[in-house]
């Protein structure tokens, strides 16, 4: 029991940064819009959090600051896609380029010349877990109640998310410009708003994702911080068909995943970490194949139909 | 057979149109052009809409040119033109999905400049598109309300519902509010698009060709439906290429030709004859001239046929029908009730779960459609744009998507583009394709020409059978009319024609033999000499000969 507890415990703090990415993915693609530039900025978030934290010392400023420039680095994959209509994945691929890129330029440069100006192997705030009393003492589910706050704010964003998309006249325009843009300039929503709104809002929060990484889950600034988890979010928002009440099974799933290879290794398992780490995709593709086989299940929560293509007006 | 909807006085005020030039003196002008607005006045209707001199061109092509329209509340104007003469561009820019490159639009008397469709929704502007507007995976009810102005941040859609249902219980537009867009047949959704009018209360309609899918009950249900609205003060502009639609919906009828006003009539001045002759710019026959009948050996033979639609629910049941060389075989029936599938189990394009499709004498059931097609099988498909063409390819590697594997369109699995151009020009030439040029992205032309380059690909293709399903939906009159000329050259070649039509008039006058479907199921075949309109229509309901529903 107590192993069960701890396990989930460190799944859902390995999981939270991915819930984040994933939500902030799932907004994106339900605009229409792809975005491929997840690891760069998550990679970015991950630095910029962890910088403003050690230089200001104040952990909303951190959380702020990678906000930020999520915002930013989405905005600028908006601006290529939506007003210029370059081609998603390659705008997408750009930004994890530069963002990795640069984080890693950046990594060597803003630290103090105490440290050879380079930010790794210092240590600056952190956001700490803080156990609920009383619920925290439970078995399992006390797993659910010695977490950050990132984590805790995810209890009430997840249902809002959810809600937002499926309740609200906000989400309705979202969901419509995704599946079907010209039906949705049609109806007088404003396609550009909408796809821009999302692809910023998206990014904003991949990008805190990233924070939670170098803030909390494995505090302070590392190269590749990330391990890749920006391109196993692409997984996990289809494992999710789209829908942010989903969006926690794919992030558990992996974070357990992730919690249990921990244990192994430190038990001296001989399964390689590669396999474990591959579990994920493996099962976002049983996920795919079986929306083929339920053909009308597809048809109400597969992709949204409009994904990756540019939209104007005049041309048909 | 059909009842004429309730008449409502004809429009005795209507004012004519002043193009760029100052032309246009076809009919009386009744109101001075600029002249003061008429709301309130007893005689006068108040002048809706007023549209000067408007331009918009695409590349390669004037769509419209300095265009000038007006509607008075309470009127139906039809708008009649060729296919690509620019009618759903003009009523794009009044619903401000196309901007125009000049021009006024004045509505309700005031000067206004509708930048998008938001724009035009705020001044009761509401527009049924050519093709649906609809977001296939989301409900009715979602449909309906999306984009509405003034709708709250968390919309209470069991009050959209009931709303929904009053208003289908009123104008009698039985659809679920629930039901996903998907689910719906073309009927169904095209319901959903009027709904979406009378919800948003509209008060200035545009259909743009809203009957081309519908069944003719289902365009009967639509013409109450405009009445009705008329009747409201409200005032609608209507496209259709079915000339005795323009006969029963409007009071007035303006033709284009080329992005111009050509006239402008009064419908009860006016007869289907005369709007043709100005629509086409020649005298269209409405008969079809066809060489005796004389079939040879069967080409098509189907025996015991039963196939599921895509939602796994049975649509064929049992067919067995055979279709002879030199003869067209008729498919009579309400759409849906088959025929769609019939059509695609005999391309090979859906699998049939029980009994044999043979072509020629050899057994092609459930074989691939590259094999068919290699039998001489030539298919027009109902759904042109998803599987008839590809909308990023240009006009000439559309037309030459059946006949590229062999000379000489390529040679030695090389492909000539040089050769793809020379047989296009042909072809556009030989149909009428309107076209800017042989490289168009063909999702650019107008929909009558995109089933025309269909068509020329198609019959230039056919060896032994051709499948044609709907063929002349969409077409104005002068198309229709070469559509059905070909089936019959083909016919008299030696060929054998599957023609599925909705139109009983059509299936008269081209088809030498007629099956009814129902249900998946044969109700009769009879020889199309010895048949009536009457019969034909109890069958499509299911009636059994000798009157009783099965
Ligand atoms: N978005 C567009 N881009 C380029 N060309 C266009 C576009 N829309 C229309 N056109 C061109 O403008 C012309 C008029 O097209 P339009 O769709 O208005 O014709 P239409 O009268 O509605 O014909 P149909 O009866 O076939 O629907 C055509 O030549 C068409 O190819
Ligand atoms: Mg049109």
């Amino acid at each position: 029991m107590e192993l069960v507890t701890s396990i989930l415990a460190i799944a859902i703090r390995a999981g939270t940064s991915l819930v984040y990415a994933t939500l902030g993915e799932i907004y994106t693609e339900r605009a229409g819009i792809l975005n491929l530039g997840l690891e760069g900025i998550m990679l970015m978030g991950a630095l910029s959090g962890f910088a403003t934290a050690y230089y200001s010392g104040s952990v909303a400023l951190a959380l702020l600051a990678a906000l930020a420039v999520g915002a930013a680095l989405a905005a600028i994959h908006a601006f290529l896609t939506v007003t210029m209509r370059a081609n998603q994945v390659v705008s997408g691929l750009s930004i994890t380029l530069f963002g990795s890129g640069f984080a890693s330029f950046l990594g060597q440069r803003l630290g103090p010349i105490s440290n050879n100006h380079r930010l790794v192997g210092l240590s600056g705030p952190r956001i700490a877990p803080i156990g609920v009393p009383g619920l925290s003492e439970l078995p399992v589910i006390g797993a659910l109640f010695t977490q950050d706050i990132l984590t805790y704010a995810l209890y009430a964003l997840i249902p809002l998310a959810w809600f937002y998309l499926y309740r609200t006249r906000h989400g309705l325009n979202l969901r419509a410009v995704g599946e079907d843009p010209q039906t949705a300039d049609a109806m007088g929503v404003d396609v550009f708003k909408v796809k821009y709104l999302a692809t910023i809002a998206g990014g904003a929060l991949v990008a805190l994702g990233g924070a939670q990484l170098s803030l909390s889950y494995t505090p302070g600034w590392s190269e590749n911080i990330t391990g890749g988890r920006g391109w196993i979010v692409i997984a996990l928002v289809i494992f999710a068909m789209w829908n942010p009440a989903r969006a926690v099974w794919g992030a558990l799933l992996f974070g357990g995943i992730n919690a249990v290879q921990f244990r192994l290794q430190a038990s001296g398992t001989t399964i390689p970490a590669g396999f474990l780490n591959m579990l994920p995709y493996l099962a976002t593709i049983a996920v795919l194949v079986a929306m083929t086989f339920w053909e009308s299940l597809s048809k109400r929560i597969g992709a949204p139909a409009g994904l990756g293509n540019a939209y104007m007006r005049e041309e048909k | 057979m059909r009842k004429a909807p309730p008449r409502f006085p004809k429009g005795r005020f209507y004012v004519v149109m002043k193009d760029r030039n100052g032309e246009g003196a076809w009919s009386q002008d009744l109101l001075p052009a600029q002249g003061p607005r008429a709301r309130g006045d007893g005689e006068l209707r108040e002048r809706l809409v007023e549209m000067r001199g408007i331009r918009k061109s695409f590349p390669g092509v004037q769509a419209s040119d300095g265009i000038g329209l007006t509607l008075a509340r309470g009127e139906v104007l039809a708008l009649l033109g060729e296919n690509g003469a620019g009618k759903s561009t003009l009523m794009n820019i009044l619903a401000g999905l196309y901007r125009p490159d000049a021009g006024e639009i004045h509505i309700r008397g005031e000067r206004v400049r509708i930048e998008s469709p938001r724009d035009a929704a705020a001044l009761g502007i509401g527009m049924v598109h050519q093709n649906f507007m609809l977001v296939d995976s989301m409900t009715v009810a979602e449909n309906v309300v999306l984009g509405q102005r003034g709708l709250p941040f968390v919309p209470d859609l069991r009050a959209v519902k009931r709303r929904i249902l009053e208003l289908s219980a009123r104008y009698n537009l039985s659809v679920d509010p629930e039901a996903y867009i998907w689910q719906l047949s073309v009927g169904e959704q095209q319901r959903v698009e009027i709904l979406k009018l009378l919800y948003r209360e509209a008060d200035i309609l545009i259909l743009d060709e809203p009957t081309a899918v519908l069944t003719p009950q289902e365009s009967e249900e639509l013409s109450a439906v405009v009445h009705r609205m008329r009747g409201e003060g409200k005032a609608a502009i209507f496209i259709t290429h079915k000339m005795e639609e323009v006969m029963t919906f409007s009071d007035r009828v303006m033709v284009l030709r080329r992005g111009r006003v050509v006239a402008e009539k009064t419908t009860a001045d006016t007869d289907p004859k005369e709007l043709a002759r100005l629509m086409v710019g020649r005298e269209v026959l409405f008969r079809v001239e066809k060489a005796p009948f004389t079939p040879g050996e069967p080409v098509l033979e189907l025996r015991g046929v039963s196939a599921t639609d895509d939602r796994g629910l049975p649509a064929l049941r049992g067919i067995s029908l055979s279709c002879r060389a030199g003869e067209i075989l008729g498919i009579a029936g309400v759409a849906g009730n088959g025929q769609r599938e019939l059509a695609e189990v005999v391309t090979g394009l859906r699998a049939a779960k029980e009994g044999l499709v043979s072509i020629n004498c050899v057994e092609t059931t459930n074989a691939s459609p590259l094999s068919i097609i290699r039998r001489g099988v030539a298919h027009i498909p109902q759904d042109r744009n998803q599987v008839g063409a590809v909308g990023d390819m240009s006009v000439a590697a559309n037309l030459a998507m059946k006949g590229y594997r062999s000379r000489p369109l390529s040679s030695g699995g090389i492909i000539r583009p040089s050769r793809f151009r020379d047989l296009a020009r042909r072809l556009i030439e030989l149909f009428k394709i309107a076209t800017p040029s042989t490289e168009t992205r063909i999702k650019f032309l107008s929909g009558g020409n995109i089933q025309k380059a269909i068509l020329a690909r198609e019959i230039g293709a056919c060896g032994s059978l051709l499948v044609a399903v709907y063929p002349s939906r969409g077409l104005d009159i002068g198309a229709t009319e070469a559509v059905r000329n070909e089936l019959v050259a083909e016919r008299d070649k030696g060929r054998a024609v599957l023609l599925v039509s909705e139109d009983i008039d059509e299936l008269l006058s081209v088809a030498d033999t007629i099956a009814v479907l129902f249900e998946g199921r044969v109700m009769g075949v009879f020889p199309a000499a010895e048949a009536d309109a009457e019969r034909i229509g109890a069958l499509m309901a299911g009636m059994e000969e000798g009157g009783k529903r099965t």
